[in-house]
């Protein structure tokens, strides 16, 4: 191989490691997602109650809510910088896979918004009094969902990059695709809440963490190359 | 078997063509059916025994549920065509399809809703049919504004089509985690009990009312694509001569 071709696997890391440095450059990509995913969850015991008993009931709905919006809202940028400088139509130009590519920003997308909204997950879920059982199960199905809302997501992101002001437009193309997501998800911390198996839920989800990512990024590649080159 | 006549099909000018001749009997067909069909059901056919009139709804409300799903499945295939053989009428169907399609599913809830009212005791209930209908009806909501927001036509065009086949995909997923979802969350619900075998009656009226809603669905599908095959096609010389003579120029 001459030199200055890359191989698949550098390019993916090379992507990854790129768009990790510009998030943790800029920190506000990695800090607005979660500071959204803060003032969202505390909205909930304000408009309804600061009722412990009912609060308990209702926070792993709450907690999920809360992630999915935000990473809703931090997706908008997913490809739209790289549209605005150019660097998105060196993406579709390279020789290298599109859909190898796609995944890579998105999985980069996911460590940088992801990973941090599932690490802000458990102290939500103390503040709204979550059964202290039901934490495995929160941390574990966010863990197998974050990705997939990402993945999935990111087709919407794709669909949007070259609308104006297409923020509203992707969470309404998003949002009944993230309908399994959340029911198998807020479904296994219930089940925990209850005191019930929930490894059947968890199940649920990886499959369509497995579905996603290999569909996803055949999808986010094909509307890439639709939006941009037309 | 021969299908230049199908390739002919797929120009928008012959479509216009032919699509003129067939209106008038699609729109006919479509009329007497609806009217025979709901005539009979909504005046001949038998009170049922448990709900008496007010099931009647049922001649309205099951075939725009039909149509409400059969249409995306519709949109779907015009999708395929859209990005494999880049048929341009099956875009036109595609765009033309969506708000009918909406406006079916909106009517399915709508009259599932006032049915719902007298039987169940109340507006709705977050059953799994409904839900996914109503979540089918977000899915519409997505293509219709999709293709609002993007200026360049054909570009419209295939990203419409990627995110039909994307909501296509997701729908058995959807319809499936929401049932589970319903019976994990809800142990006595009201639900649409599964039809206990339809007396002839009944089924009859219905049959026919649904076919009609079919045949209407054609004749709205190929009036809505006569108008946008007219409004894209707007410079070229066949639609100029076509409206110069309408005017008698």
């Amino acid at each position: 191989m001459s030199e200055g071709h890359l191989r698949g696997r550098q390019v993916f890391f090379s992507i990854i490691k790129r768009d990790l440095m510009l998030a943790f450059r800029t920190p506000g990509q990695v800090v607005n997602p979660v500071a959204f995913y803060l003032m969202v969850a505390s909205l909930f015991p304000l408009g309804i109650a600061p009722d412990k008993a009912l609060l308990s009931q209702l926070a792993g709905g709450i907690v999920w809510i809360g992630a999915l919006l935000a990473v809703l809202l931090s997706l908008d940028s997913l490809f739209r910088s790289d549209q605005e400088d150019g660097s998105l139509d060196q993406l579709l130009l390279s020789p290298h896979p599109l859909p190898l590519l796609a995944l890579a920003k998105v999985a980069a997308h996911w460590l940088a918004t992801g990973l941090a909204l599932i690490l802000t997950a458990p102290l939500l879920a103390l503040m709204l009094h979550l059964p202290t059982q039901a934490f495995p199960a929160l941390m574990l199905s966010l863990l197998l969902g974050t990705p997939l809302m990402s993945l999935v997501g990111g087709i919407g992101a794709a669909l949007t990059v070259r609308v104006q002001r297409g923020g509203v437009l992707l969470t309404l193309l998003s949002l009944p695709l993230y309908v399994p997501v959340l029911i198998f998800g807020t479904g296994a911390v219930q089940s925990a809440v209850d005191g019930m198996e929930y490894t059947g839920h968890l199940l649920w989800l990886g499959a369509l963490l497995m579905t996603g990512l290999c569909l996803a990024p055949l999808a986010i590649a094909a509307s890439l190359r639709v939006v941009v080159d037309g | 078997m021969n299908w230049t006549f199908f390739h002919k099909l797929g120009s928008p000018k012959w479509f216009y063509h032919l699509s003129g001749k067939w209106l008038p009997w699609l729109g006919t067909l479509a009329a007497l059916s609806m009217i025979a069909g709901l005539v009979w059901g909504l005046l001949f056919a038998p009170p049922d025994y448990l709900q008496g009139n007010s099931y009647r709804i049922i001649f309205l409300h099951v075939p725009t549920a039909f149509l409400a799903s059969a249409v995306y499945l519709m949109m779907a295939g015009a999708a395929v065509v859209t990005l494999v053989w880049k048929v341009k009428l099956a875009d036109v169907a595609l765009q033309c399809m969506a708000p009918i399609g909406s406006s079916f599913c909106l009517l399915a809830l709508i009259t599932g809703a006032i049915w719902g009212k007298p039987t169940w005791g109340t507006w709705w209930v977050w059953d799994a049919r409904l839900t996914s209908m109503l979540i089918l009806l977000f899915l519409y909501f997505g293509v219709i504004a999709l293709r609002g927001a993007i200026r360049s036509a054909t570009t419209a065009a295939k990203a419409c089509a990627v995110l039909t086949l994307v909501g296509v995909v997701n729908i058995p997923i959807i319809k499936f985690s929401v049932e589970w979802w319903n019976t994990l969350h809800q142990g006595a619900t009201l639900t649409l009990t599964e039809k206990p075998a339809m007396a002839v009656q009944m089924l009859w009226p219905l049959l026919i009312s649904i076919l009609g809603f079919y045949l209407f669905f054609g004749a709205v599908l190929v009036l809505r694509m006569r108008i946008e095959i007219l409004n894209r096609e707007r410079r070229t010389r066949w639609v100029q001569k076509l409206v110069a003579d309408e005017m008698g120029v």
